[in-house]
């Protein structure tokens, strides 16, 4: 048995004994040595033989040219598969005036990129796709500079087509970008920001195109990332084989929060090569063949403490939140007025609260790692959203500094936040330190489901002050709720992963929740939120992180189905109610976008025309996410005997600015409708007093495709003038309070619990 | 208990040794080193590892080796190539179908044994054909567009 002392105070470089039987010999791997000629070519401008430092300020960390002439782009953001890398490769090709499929871009490998944040709040092309357009730039000015040197001609004569640079009145005298630089790199200093991840911004002298111009951006130009898996070429993070390499599982307990009292090693003698791992409350196993390590994690006999029953009666879940002690308050979003005053002079109060359970991200398989020591250096592979944060946290692991490590992020099995990907590198990285070998793990589908971060449980309360007009004078909303912090965005730090929490870290639990986005102009508003502690303090089955919207469906589900309760108290048509108050003109543009093209008749809800069984109604709801804001109109048919809810057909309306490939965008806002259907419709975490019991598909249903919708109607909005901003998440918000109002038309009936399961809607209609 | 088996994959005979009880999913990734299908549930509930036997799509994470038998074994990457691709393959890139795309071997194998059978399939066949495979990106609608597609090509 491998019993470890992981230290994660101290990096203290690999040890002797880990090296050795990582390799058998110690390899120290060195960059090569400057010669004169790169020493002189890097003092002598734009361009040098040696690649300059892989820091934010440096052209060269985000834009290469090949010696053929191709370009390679560098980014440290990362494509979860909604077509983040086309973007790029479009915006990169625009700039520079190189056709679009002569760039290749490299994106997650913290060898070739620098921190940008990963994929994180739909920061892509807001964030990532910005600096990239400010790099190419930059690229193109001092190549076109360069030229302008070679050709003799000023650079304001120049013209660029196809990556060549030629007189603007003679094409013959002319070069190639791969002739002035390729096979080089840039040796030019950005104006860095001095900020890391998200807010990273190095932009260079040049000032990007106007966006009149454009003939790239804008095009729906195929991603070139999909034919390789339709044709089984590409390999996915689990896919990923070294020599040497041992699979790895690992094992939970039961109950949550129990640790490993007696382990028995000898339960799993008859299984070849298989080895535990025990440090703490950290157990796993390895063996050289994966079914082997799957029947030894099975088999080994494991006795375990006894703790408490961590969680209460899953029932009792909603008042247990109402109830708790608030751990942090906090207003947020714009407040107006004086709401207090404003209730106590009101005609009429109208209010209400909504519930939304524990989801998990479930994706479609089980995070995976693959961890290396090799050289001095170890190399992890991994699916997660934030390589360069999960270099820390595997570093802090192996007990070696971060310059040390190298994460190579690689297609994982599908991916909406802060998923089980970070926490299956620290636990790989536990196994490899432990036995010397490369170790692959992959989790098992109840570790997948049961014991990924999970979107926050929580309430929301909402009430609105009428004056004797009826016009609405005060809104007060509150949400109160598990943090979206309870462990961090991202793996950098041991206590924000169960093999950290389980070696003995302590959870250093963060407050975060969310308020409504919109632009309802009440005289008087307050928006706040309140978090709770979590249920169990370590190693919790039930810790809350980021889900795609992180907290966005959940708020604006309980905001847009209060909006639509006003509507319905004045006797207004729910657009005509919007359209009435919200005050943003982008906001009303998708409202009114939406409604156009859902063809929507002006009325007040529920409709009180329908008999019989089978009832149907449709629903608004609008939201801002960031720079982005959407309108979703759902239409729904109910069976009111089942309570099963058909969700048919929704019309989306969507502004993010500048639209770089409508194509992916498309896609992208066709997923999140349906994600978020299957989110409203079914997909709650079930538990009892011991541990989360939703395990697997039965046990998490998702929306099946028999019940997808007919038609998803999609309208988006360009302004080539606004800078894009994020569409990975923002039409997943509204999608929840547009179909609880679309069930409101059709039965009269409010539904203010998620999911709209057929057992809680029958009863709630009966 | 570890045997010798002979299996026939995408048109090769591969000679193994393996645990009867093996799932056949273990076999193709690990001994045969293809990197299709992929591990989703292990509990035949999701479709991610779906390969053919015989034609007809099965869940290879729940086939132990021992119920393979002489059986042709056909997965995605033996369904078709970029040279000679399926059908369904050319309308998942024309319609540029997945997110993720760790779902692919269920909906395109059990796809295309329903266009084999059918080749007239309406929305309703289409959608009760595809019935509890799970795409968690929730890409249905590109599915049910690229399936109609590969139908039309082939009809």
């Amino acid at each position: 048995m491998s019993r470890t002392m992981t230290r994660m105070d101290k990096p203290q470089g690999f040890s002797r004994r880990t090296l050795l039987q990582a390799t058998g010999a110690l390899v120290v791997s060195v960059g090569a040595p400057m010669t004169s000629t790169s020493v002189r070519a890097a003092e002598s401008g734009a361009a040098t033989a040696t690649k300059p430092p892989l820091t934010p300020d440096q052209l060269s960390s985000y834009i290469a040219v090949n010696a053929d002439g191709t370009v390679s782009a560098f980014s440290g953001k990362m494509d979860m598969g909604q077509g983040l890398s086309v973007a790029f490769r479009q915006m990169v090709a625009e700039e520079l005036d190189v056709p679009v499929d002569r760039v290749k871009l490299f994106i997650g490998d913290t060898d070739t990129s620098v921190n940008q944040g990963g994929a994180s709040g739909s920061t892509g092309v807001q964030n990532g796709g910005k600096q990239m357009r400010a790099a190419s730039a930059e690229a193109r000015r001092v190549l076109v500079g360069m030229a302008a040197d070679k050709l003799g001609v000023p650079a304001d004569r120049l013209t660029v087509k196809d990556g060549v640079v030629s007189t603007a009145n003679d094409a013959n005298n002319k070069v190639s970008y791969g002739a002035l630089i390729g096979g080089r790199f840039f040796n030019v200093h950005l104006d860095w920001n001095g900020q890391m991840g998200n807010p990273l911004y190095a932009p260079g002298k040049a000032k990007p195109k106007d966006p009149k111009t454009y003939t790239i951006v804008g095009q729906p130009v195929p991603r070139d990332d999909i034919a390789p898996k339709v044709f089984a070429q590409a390999d996915f993070c689990t896919d990923i084989k070294v020599p040497g390499m041992v699979h790895g599982r690992v094992i939970r307990p039961a109950v949550a929060g129990a640790v490993p009292v007696q382990v028995d090693e000898a339960s799993i003698k008859a299984i070849p090569t298989a080895r535990v791992v025990w440090d703490n409350g950290f157990l796993g196993v390895v063996a050289d063949k994966e079914w082997d390590a799957i029947k030894a994690a099975k088999e080994l006999k494991v006795e375990w403490s006894k703790p408490a029953p961590p969680f209460p009666n899953q029932a009792a879940l909603y008042d247990h939140i109402r109830q708790a002690p608030v751990r942090k308050r906090e207003l947020e979003g714009r407040q107006a007025g004086n709401v207090d005053d404003a209730f106590k002079n009101a005609a009429r109060v109208i209010e209400a609260e909504y519930e939304w359970p524990f989801q998990s991200h479930s994706s479609m398989g089980p995070a995976c790692a693959l961890v290396e020591v090799k050289d001095g250096r170890a190399t992890c592979w991994s699916g997660t959203q934030k390589a360069h944060y999960v270099r820390e946290g595997v570093a802090a692991m192996l007990g070696v500094t971060a310059d040390k490590v190298r994460v190579i992020w690689t297609t994982g099995p599908g991916s909406y936040g802060r998923n089980d990907a970070d926490d299956a590198a620290a636990d790989a990285a536990v196994l490899a330190k432990a036995v010397g070998r490369p170790v692959r793990l992959q989790y098992m589908r109840d570790q997948g489901t049961g014991w990924d971060p999970k979107a926050p449980a929580s309430i929301h309360r909402a009430r609105a002050a009428l004056d004797a007009s009826n016009n609405v004078v005060a809104y007060d909303f509150l949400s109160k709720g598990f943090s979206r912090l309870d462990v961090n965005t991202n793996g950098s730090n041991p206590r924000d992963t169960l093999a950290g929490q389980n070696l003995g870290v302590a959870l250093k639990s963060g407050d975060g929740f969310g308020v409504p986005g919109e632009s309802y102009g009440f005289a008087n508003k307050r928006a706040a939120w309140e978090t709770i502690a979590p249920l169990l303090d370590r190693s919790s089955p039930l810790r809350s992180a980021h889900m795609r919207d992180p907290v966005g469906p959940q708020i604006c589900f309980a905001s847009e189905s209060f909006m639509d309760e006003l509507a319905a108290a004045l006797n207004l048509d729910p657009v005509a109610f919007r359209l009435r108050y919200v005050r943003d003109p982008r906001d009303l543009a998708v409202i009114k976008a939406a409604a156009q093209k859902a063809g929507w008749q002006a009325r007040v809800s529920p409709r009180r025309d329908q008999r019989g069984n089978n009832v149907s109604g449709r629903g608004i709801a609008y939201a801002q996410r960031g720079p982005t804001r959407v309108a979703v109109i759902a239409e729904v048919e109910v069976d009111r005997g089942s309570g099963r809810i058909r969700a048919r057909k929704f019309t989306v309306a969507h502004d993010c600015g500048q639209i770089i490939n409508p194509d992916g965008l498309h896609h992208a806002i066709e997923n999140n409708v349906v994600q978020a259907t299957s989110r409203t419709l079914w997909e709650e975490v079930k538990f009892d007093a011991n541990n989360v019991t939703s395990v697997d598909w039965r046990t998490y249903p998702i929306l099946d495709v028999t019940e997808a919708p007919e038609a998803v109607d999609i309208v988006t909005i360009n302004h080539p003038e606004i800078a894009p901003s994020g569409a990975g998440e923002a039409s997943s918000r509204p999608v929840p309070a547009a179909i609880a109002n679309a069930v409101f038309d059709a039965t009269g009936v409010r539904i203010r619990r998620a999911p709209f399961a057929p057992g809680y809607v029958k009863s709630a209609l009966s | 208990m570890t045997k010798k088996f002979s299996l026939n994959v995408n048109g090769q005979v591969h000679d193994i040794e393996a645990d009867e009880r093996m799932p056949l999913l273990y076999a193709l990734r690990d001994e045969l080193k293809l990197n299709n299908p992929h591990f989703g549930c292990g509990l035949a509930q999701c479709g991610a590892c779906t390969v053919h036997l015989d034609g007809k799509p099965t869940r290879s994470c729940v086939t132990p080796l021992a119920a393979v038998g002489d059986r042709k074994v056909v997965t995605l990457a033996g369904l078709g190539t970029s040279e000679h691709p399926h059908p369904l393959q050319t309308a998942y890139v024309q319609e540029q179908v997945p997110q993720c795309a760790y779902c692919i071997n269920g909906w395109i194998m059990t796809a295309a044994a329903l266009l084999r059978d059918n080749k007239k399939p309406t929305d309703a066949d289409i959608r009760t054909a595809l019935h509890g495979l799970k795409c968690r990106c929730g890409t249905h609608m590109a599915i049910l567009r690229a399936v109609k597609r590969a139908a039309a090509m082939m009809g």
